[in-house]
């Protein structure tokens, strides 16, 4: 049970301090969007620095010793001229970089204002976080953290960073926006620097990516901003963090040529995700429209409704150097010119790592929860077990009032940053958030339900043509997943109580080292479905054991774990919120048991598994359609990747998959509760 | 001499009547005048004021010392041999007067009854080498070399001369020069510190560039040890004899024994001197520039590099201009640099520079320096701000002494460091002092300033200041300790060395071990266990 202790915790989460609010829209829309857009801007750089040109920063990075080295290195490699190699390197740096222009930023400024104010109730930012900010900013480089739920994402950041007169931030940017021509040019001149998806062994591309960015850092020509998360995460759930980044702007910190780094996490919470339907379906396997001009035109439609309000906290700042205080030992980049690049050592790379997680967590205990956070989960669950049960779906209003104000005072205890009004009633709170989103439920009988029943998504315009069963199954899921991705805003709050909840539910007995073990494979498990930091099981499980104590729904002894009466209630709601999950898994487990064939392909992986949760569904043997969820499928598999159940083939059969039927057999019967969880079985995993 | 303070007793830095600050005495060009920048500069720099003063404990009374703890058998022994010696509270030390016999004669009689001995040449250390290690137990004597202080022999066929350890730095270039010599080796000590405290420590002069450091300087030398006398037995200029046993004893620290005489090389006095300076638009074009200089192999006998702090401490030090056309010169050249060559007073830097030899070469080589100054950028900023930047040198610690007794205090360490990480190490250990002071509740911002005061092949030796005013802090010499420990452990891990020439002492024990790993320990570890296996040189450095 002995590990280190990588996070720490907050014995009691009422106490977090957070910031307020202020809303930035409020001024636009009492003054002129075009004096805005031109007025003085004079932000203050690190250390009183004056902006670099594009330009010299281009020159910098391709007089480097760094690339210098790599490239000569590349040319006794490959047998090509220096020289040559300097255009390719020269080229790609023309490929990536930015070229930030305050005139497009101006442009965005006036243009955005008026997007805003159409879409959005508010855009509330912690003026205290800019305070921090740009305080940081004057000391260190900075780097921005921040999440990544929507294409919004980074044009809002600059544009909050603009309001307040703040550095304009560079951009870390996928290169698929550079699809999109005049948009992608567009970003460009607005700070977005491009970078390839993948580009894993090619050296040069490293090496001018690397230095590009180290150079924008140790210089401090403007705050770098990138996502952790490395892509948006369309079910709001925090992904697994990215390290490749993380790890370049730690570098030079590390190497002694600065004297810190700030790392700051911001929190974007959308009250309602303008990308929302658009995220089910491509989770439910209609691909991914290809990133063009026109299609972003074509979202047009979705720029006429009311998307509620925006909230932005930008974190308390995380100084390199006191996080790495005691961890890494500096000293060992003394002996090694420091232009050649090195592989980080695994003591580098497991500092990242725990870096990233934290940081991830910071982003996620920060983020706002509204209202209907809460009731889309209780909808959710109503709506599964109703299912389950026979019974009428739906709720009273009353019903689902109390309810609300139930899981409120429980999120609320376990720390949650949720912004219910408390100057309106309950019943209003209540109406308002239906109202917000009413296309995900409706009123049928006096019972408030998910609007699921008639193929929600058909337009009424179009002939109601006849469906199949399984195009409207597909509806219908469009429809939970959306919900479950509003449920999921509020996971992590819940997490590690639901995983114990879970863990009694399943374990043979009380008995405390049964529970804990119980819980440990939960966790293991469900490791890339969730941010669970590595190497903290006994922290987590000492946080869940707390907050379920504190709230008097659990007894923990020496040796046992009993739940007490009033803590059936919170102890059934927790397990519900995992058991889809639970569920999820087993389904793959069982695909992967019975009908993966011997020349199962990665890539074939995820249509196989769908068909077949689809035969599963319609035949009344699985409830939770939210289980279509790609997401879920392929962090299952990850899973069981990591846990050597599956095994990726090399050489010949290069992409298939070889299942371990008796390992993933016994998961899948473990995960079921069918097979108690060992010691030596969680040892082994 | 002072005894609770640097240096001598008619020598110090005092605000008069008028409130301006005054070097006292007549030993420095500094002294006797008025220096008037120097208040501002200080309640700038620190936010101290003439109006609060700590004064320092004037005479040490020996009721206030413990009372000596005497080995009698030792002591009854010691009189019949003649060694003079007192146990009053000033000086609590033995003279081993006149020769290496009576060294001898005292470590014999130390082994015999087991006593702790613990070498004292000038009582410069700046690395708590000189303390007394709270846990001995065993009587301590302090064995005072100051009185084998003879030239017992020059030789002008091999440019060598064979000294007494004991002689003070600034005497044996007096009396070498007497005879048209010198040795060249010219620490910022030299006024007090001895030949045998530079062997034990492996010190370095400012004119290394000509002259060497003491380990190019020593030819042959003996120490006499518990087990005996170490020496070679030839003065061959360079021996293949397996591990060269100098280095044994070179940077011992008073742990192995103690150095009693030396032969170090000779040369004939510099036919010419001649000072000078550059000043740079900032720190990185100076450090560029002393890199080239190295590079070439063209260093002066002397080259040193003051950030933007420490030159605008030095412009401080400024004494009162004596006729208004000097000031008016003053006023010119201040125009000349920050209005018409656009450098940032808040930034620029000054290089102070010593040629010495030839006349002609002097010249020559004067013209190649401030060639390659200028492609950095520098400008000449003359021969008057050089020589007023060396002579600093030999003030500041009575300027430390000054800032005691306004709440100020401040000391000063050293590194040697790779050329490509000067920069980065130099600010890293800056902004770590001022965010340790910051962390710690110092009141003030720090003084945190360094120089770059030696260049080699493949790198260079850094010198840091460091001040602030402890008003308002309940343990200051505590939180003292922890900054100066910080901003080691960020030379450190900014690829610095634990200690260019100042050693290790009890203060950089700690990191020995990283420093030098297990196998570099037990190899030390063992040396000290077959030399001295009772630990009679017992100061406990180093290791």
């Amino acid at each position: 049970m002995a590990s280190k202790p990588v996070y720490s915790l907050h014995r009691n989460p009422m106490l977090k301090k957070r910031d307020d609010f202020e809303d930035v829209l409020e001024e636009r829309r009492s003054s002129s969007d075009l004096r805005y857009a031109l007025r003085c801007y004079t932000p203050v750089l690190y250390k009183g620095m004056t902006p670099s040109k594009a330009s010299m920063l281009k020159s910098m990075v391709l007089q480097s010793d760094q690339l210098h080295f790599v490239m000569k290195q590349v040319s006794t490699e490959t047998g090509k001229a220096v020289d040559d190699i300097q255009e390719e390197a020269s080229a790609i740096l023309e490929e990536m970089a930015h070229r930030l222009q305050l005139s497009t930023i101006r442009f965005f400024a006036y243009t955005l204002t008026k997007v805003f104010k159409n879409l959005f109730r508010s855009i509330c930012v912690n003026e205290e976080g800019i305070q921090r900010l740009q305080q940081a900013i004057q000391e260190h480089p900075v780097v921005l953290l921040p999440s990544h739920r929507s294409y919004m994402d980074f044009l809002l950041m600059s544009y909050i960073l603009y309001t307040y007169d703040l550095a304009l931030p560079v951009i870390a940017a996928g290169m698929d926006f550079m699809g999109m021509k005049v948009v992608g040019e567009m970003l460009r001149m607005s700070g977005a620097f491009f970078i390839r998806r993948s580009f894993g062994g090619d050296k040069l591309y490293w090496a001018v990516f690397s230095e590009y960015v180290k150079t924008i850092l140790k210089n401090g020509f403007a705050p770098l901003e990138f996502f952790l998360e490395g892509t948006r995460s369309r079910t709001a759930k925090s992904l697994t963090p990215k390290l490749g980044l993380l790890n370049i702007v730690m570098d030079p910190f590390f190497k002694g040529e600065v004297f810190d780094v700030n790392l700051v996490p911001v929190s974007i919470s959308y009250e309602r995700i303008l990308e929302e339907s658009l995220y089910a379906r491509e989770l439910l396997g209609v691909p991914k429209p290809k990133e063009s001009t026109s299609g972003l035109f074509k979202a047009r439609k979705v720029l006429s409704e009311d998307y509620g309000s925006i909230h932005i906290y930008f974190g308390q700042p995380v100084s390199v150097r006191s996080l790495s205080q005691g961890k890494i030992d500096r000293c060992q980049f003394n002996l090694i010119p420091r232009h050649i690049p090195k592989k980080p050592t695994e003591e580098i790379q497991g500092f990242v790592n725990d870096s990233a997680y934290r940081l991830v967590r910071a982003q996620e205990e920060n983020m706002v929860l509204k209202p209907w956070v809460l009731l889309a989960s209780l909808l959710l669950q109503n709506h599964h077990q109703s299912q389950a049960s026979g019974q009428r779906p739906g709720l009273t209003r009353d019903e689902l009032t109390q309810q609300a104000a139930w899981l409120r005072d429980l999120s609320r205890q376990y720390g949650a940053f949720l912004h219910w009004p408390d100057h309106a009633s309950p019943s209003e709170v209540v109406s308002s958030s239906l109202s917000l989103h009413r296309g995900l439920v409706k009123m049928s009988e006096g019972r408030i339900q998910l609007a699921v029943e008639q193929g929600g998504q058909v337009n009424p315009g179009e002939p109601r043509t006849a469906v199949t069963p399984e195009e409207e199954l597909l509806n219908r899921a469009v429809v939970i997943l959306s919900c479950a991705s509003y449920r999921n805003q509020a996971l992590h709050v819940f997490l590690r109580p639901a995983l114990l909840a879970s863990a009694l539910h399943a374990a043979s007995s009380n008995h405390k080292q049964e529970v804990f073990n119980s819980f440990s494979f939960l966790r293991n498990m469900f490791s890339n479905e969730f941010i669970l930091c590595p190497g903290a099981t006994v922290q987590d499980f000492e946080e869940a054991c707390f907050l379920l104590m504190k709230t008097g729904e659990l007894q923990v002894t020496e040796h046992e774990v009993l739940v007490t009466e009033r803590g059936q209630r919170t102890l059934g709601f927790l397990t519900n919120m995992l058991d889809p999950f639970l569920q999820g898994y087993q389904v793959v487990c069982r695909f992967l048991c019975e009908e993966a064939s011997e020349a199962l392909t990665e890539k074939q992986f995820i249509p196989d598994v769908r068909k077949f949760i689809i035969k599963h569904l319609l035949a009344g043997r699985l409830r939770y359609s939210e289980v279509l969820s790609s997401d879920l499928q392929k962090n299952a598999l990850a899973a069981l990747l990591r846990l050597g159940a599956v095994q990726k083939m090399k050489g010949a059969q290069q992409g298939t998959l070889k299942v371990n039927k008796v390992m993933v057999n016994s998961l899948e019967d473990t995960l079921g509760g069918k097979l108690p969880t060992q010691k030596a079985a969680v040892a082994r995993l | 001499m002072k005894w609770n303070g640097w240096g001598y007793s008619d020598t110090r830095f005092l605000f008069n009547k008028k409130g301006q600050a005054e070097f006292t005495g007549k030993r420095y060009r500094l002294s006797g005048l008025i220096i008037p920048g120097l208040k501002d500069w200080m309640e700038g720099t620190f936010g101290a004021s003439v109006q609060h003063k700590s004064q320092a404990t004037p005479i040490l009374n020996s009721s206030s010392v413990q009372p000596p703890n005497l080995n009698e058998a030792f002591v009854e022994e010691l009189k019949s041999t003649g060694v003079p010696y007192s146990h009053d509270a000033e000086d609590r030390v033995f003279r081993a007067h006149d020769c290496h016999d009576d060294v001898v004669k005292i470590v014999e009689l130390a082994c015999k009854h087991n006593v702790c001995l613990i070498p004292y040449g000038g009582g410069t250390s700046v690395s708590s080498a000189l303390e007394c290690p709270p846990e001995e137990t065993r009587s301590i004597v302090s064995l005072d070399t100051s009185q084998m202080n003879r030239i017992l022999w020059i030789d002008e066929k091999n440019l060598t001369a064979h000294v007494e350890a004991g002689i003070v730095g600034q005497d044996l270039e007096r009396l070498l020069n007497e005879s048209g010599y010198c040795t060249g080796h010219e620490p910022d000590s030299m006024e007090f510190s001895s030949l045998g405290g530079w062997v034990a420590t492996r010190a370095s002069g400012m004119k290394k560039n000509i002259y060497g450091n003491i380990e190019d300087l020593v030819v042959h030398m003996k120490m006499v040890t518990p087990r005996g006398v170490i020496e070679k037995s030839c003065q061959g200029p360079r021996m293949s004899t397996g591990p060269d046993i100098h280095h044994f004893i070179l940077g011992s620290e008073g742990t192995l024994g103690v150095v009693t005489e030396v032969t170090m090389k000779i040369r004939p006095m510099p036919e010419y001197q001649k000072y000078g300076s550059v000043v740079f638009p900032n720190f990185e074009q100076g450090v560029a520039c002393l890199r080239e200089i190295a590079k070439q192999r063209c260093a002066p006998a002397s080259v040193r590099l003051m950030d933007n702090e420490q030159f605008k401490f030095g412009h401080a030090l400024k004494p009162q201009v004596s006729s208004i056309f000097t000031s008016f010169v003053d006023g010119l050249k201040k125009f000349y640099i920050t209005k018409f060559k656009g450098f940032d007073p808040n930034r620029l830097c000054v290089a102070t520079l010593l040629f010495e030899g030839n006349r002609d070469r002097v010249l020559q080589h004067e013209k190649q320096v401030y060639d390659i100054a200028a492609k950095f950028g520098g400008l000449a900023a003359g021969e008057d701000n050089g020589q007023r930047g060396y002579m600093l040198t030999f003030v500041i610690a009575y300027l430390r002494d000054l800032g005691m007794d306004y709440y100020v205090i401040g000391e000063s360490f050293e590194t040697s460091v790779p050329w490509d990480r000067v920069l980065d190490m130099c600010r890293n250990v800056k902004a770590r002092i001022v965010h340790e002071c910051k962390e710690r509740g110092v009141q003030f911002p720090p003084l945190s300033t360094c120089r770059v005061t030696q260049t080699y092949d493949a790198g260079a030796c850094v010198y840091f200041y460091f001040a602030f005013n402890y008003r308002g802090l309940s343990d200051p010499v505590h939180v003292y300790e922890q900054v100066e420990h910080a901003a080691r452990e960020e030379i450190l891990a900014s690829g610095g060395s634990l200690s260019h020439h100042h050693g290790v002492g009890k203060l950089r024990k700690a990191w020995m071990r990283e420093t030098i790993s297990n196998v570099g320990m037990g190899m030390l570890q063992s040396v000290k266990d077959y030399v001295d296996p009772a630990n009679i040189f017992g100061n406990r450095n180093l290791l």
